[in-house]
């Protein structure tokens, strides 16, 4: 196969890997009836700490484990607030994506004496290929739970009919603290799959959207895993050829605008949502608080 | 009368207090730092507030916060939820920019009315296209403002770069605006550009009650926020008013462009809001989408933006980013207020329990 097909998967397949990560963890959350606007927020803090953890220990596996245990914290707080104390879920969102924009940069700056970026790792304490499979992984295993586990049922219903998993004895909250906890975790990862795998360091703000980017694919993919999953790859293929095309020449004289490309995932989220390709459906008590009676 | 007495002090000290709640936990942060809060705070309240200079800029980051802030409360009373302040602020402050370049010659005073007229129809524009596609095509607006914020702002960035570039400029920005385009400062705060943008949004917050609360029009629009199977039965147009909700939120956000473009810029610069359109979102939950409210909500978290400015000068290792950290710690203790409800509840229980 020609050689520069072959670089375009890889590259896709990288760029991919975070939101892959990030949209399964957003679908999960989504689909047992809690937004998940924080996503990009618990990105970033799982960004921030993979990077330190990996400079302190000088092992990637390492600054991992502590980015998924960050990202767990972070939903953790979350949870609290939109679960328990029934905070509005796009507000509380919006305020962990502030707070982590904020606590990175100011521990970044203590730590470091730099508010703008983490020390760079050198490349054998960074992950060379593993992330990749591991999303791999997690969307299938996302696919095999959410179809044939009780406990992904469970989470379907969550979001579908709280009612009725309550009444059949099950407690919807704590369906729903699991599957907060569970995307935390995945985020985490996915913070951790750009600052020690894409990158070799932590950059302010170096989500730069992809949180949201991954819900967009995860609305685009239905809230459904597999069709998340492309939806992902379609992203980051278009990522990918962005990169590529900066300052090509295609037609007349002027480059390719890039701003163009970057705005297509967000487009065709808002074209599939109005329905012109394709339909997609969110859960019925997304974003509804549940009270027990 | 007791009872109606609480619920309305309730209404102003709660927000008070979740204030100075979230203050007090986001300044202890500043203690891992190694600071003293209290130290902190104190250079917080005098950078923001201590001399002409600071009170105005203040005031200058006060004034986008008021027109976002009502932005989103207008699509709240409408049963909307606006998150997309952020791209229509970018679309009004482009097209207020655009038409300042390409009309450099426009008389005074006709040419400042001209650009405020296109940010706010920009803006509106760029609102209604999530309100057209809720009532037409039952996409939900939440996801659909959020997906424009990033198309405005790729679409401003290649009409900055490409269409109207500031040539003599390596910063992503536009060329200048005819000087008929500029409005007047207000001397009395110095260097500081409180423009005419600051007394322009507080006739619009005057407008905002006014045409809610006292034009059939406004009625319809809250009809239709507070119970949308009623307001159809009565015959209001519901997908109607969700359009036009959402076009005049729009407008509101897009009017950013007027204290910015033609106040303290006189260009638009690619992303110069550090999120007015997020935080007006917090804007009108603390200020109970009230127009009142909207403004004095709006000059704490102006207050804030100012105060937290001078920290990287005036502390070892505390930076300006403490003020999303501090803005963060508000937002969440405001939402969460549904908790002093169940609290009282409670307390009423057993007081008539007791009693």
């Amino acid at each position: 196969m020609d050689d520069s097909i072959l670089q375009m998967i890889n590259s896709t397949l990288r760029v991919s890997t975070p939101l892959l990560f990030a949209a399964i963890g957003g679908m999960i959350s989504e689909r047992s009836g809690v937004i998940n606007i924080a996503l990009e927020g618990i990105m970033l803090c799982g960004a921030f700490t993979a990077a330190a953890v990996s400079l302190a220990t000088q092992s990637a596996p390492a600054g991992a484990a502590a980015a998924v245990l960050c990202g767990l914290l972070v939903a953790a707080a979350y949870a609290f607030f939109v679960i328990e104390i029934r905070a509005d879920q796009i507000v509380a969102g919006i305020a962990v994506n502030m707070f982590a924009a904020g606590a990175t940069a100011f521990l970044c700056k203590i730590l470091y004496q730099s508010s703008t970026s983490t020390p760079s790792l050198a490349l054998e304490y960074r992950f060379q290929s593993a992330p990749v499979w591991m999303a791999g992984g997690v969307v299938i295993l996302a696919w095999a739970w959410m179809k044939y586990s009780p406990l992904g049922l469970w989470v379907r219903f969550a979001g579908e009919h709280p009612e009725a998993l309550d009444s059949a004895g099950i407690g919807v909250k704590r369906v729903r603290w699991f599957a907060v906890l569970l995307s935390g975790v995945l985020s985490g990862m996915a913070g951790a799959s750009l600052s020690i795998f894409l990158a070799s360091s932590f950059t302010r703000n170096m989500t730069s959207g992809r949180g949201f980017m991954a819900l967009a694919a995860m609305i685009f993919g239905k809230w459904k895993p597999i069709p998340a999953a492309l939806a992902c790859l379609f992203f980051g293929f278009s990522d990918a050829l962005q990169i590529r095309l900066q300052g090509v020449v295609l037609w007349g004289s002027e480059p390719v605008p890039v701003q163009f490309i970057q705005i297509l995932p967000y487009l065709v989220t808002i074209l599939v949502l109005a329905g012109v390709v394709g339909q997609s459906r969110a859960p019925k008590a997304l974003g509804l608080p549940f009270r027990s009676s | 009368m007791r009872l109606l007495r609480r619920v309305q002090i309730g209404q102003v000290l709660k927000p008070v207090f979740s204030v100075a709640l979230g203050l007090t936990l986001g300044l202890l942060v500043t203690k891992i730092a190694g600071e003293d809060p209290w130290h902190v705070f104190k250079i917080l309240v005098n950078s923001a507030f201590g001399s002409r200079y600071d009170l105005g800029m203040t005031l200058v980051y006060a004034t986008p916060l008021i027109f976002t802030g009502l932005s989103v409360a207008f699509a709240f009373h409408a049963g909307l939820f606006n998150i997309g302040a952020e791209g229509q602020l970018a679309m009004g402050a482009f097209a207020a920019a655009a038409i300042g370049y390409r009309l450099q010659n426009l008389p005074p005073y006709i040419a400042p009315l001209v650009a405020t007229l296109g940010a706010a129809l920009a803006g509106g524009i760029w609102g209604g296209i999530p309100g057209w596609l809720r009532a037409k095509r039952g996409s939900h607006e939440v996801i659909n403002t959020i997906m424009l914020n990033f198309v405005a702002a790729g679409c401003c960035g290649w009409a900055t770069i490409y269409l109207i570039p500031n040539l003599d400029s390596q910063n992503p920005e536009t060329g200048a605006v005819g000087a008929n385009f500029m409005i007047p400062h207000f001397a009395f705060f110095g260097e500081a550009p409180v423009s005419f943008a600051l007394p322009l949004a507080l006739l619009v917050a005057f407008g905002f009650w006014f045409f809610l609360w006292r034009t059939v029009t406004g009625f319809e629009v809250r009809a239709v926020g507070q119970n949308e199977s009623a307001a159809r039965a009565a015959g209001i147009d519901a997908s109607k008013v969700r359009i036009l909700s959402l076009f005049v939120a729009g407008a509101l956000a897009g009017l950013v462009g007027v204290g910015e473009v033609l106040g303290t810029a006189g260009r638009f610069k690619l992303g110069f809001s550090p999120g007015y359109g997020f935080i007006g979102i917090a804007v009108a939950l603390l200020g109970r989408n009230r127009p009142i409210g909207i403004v004095l909500a709006a000059l704490l978290f102006g207050a804030l933006h100012k105060g937290t400015s001078d920290l990287d000068l005036e502390t070892e290792n505390v930076t300006r980013d403490i003020s999303l950290i501090l803005q963060a710690a508000v937002i969440l203790c405001v939402s969460s207020e549904g908790v002093w409800d169940l609290f009282l509840k409670r307390g009423r229980k057993k007081e008539a329990k007791n009693g």
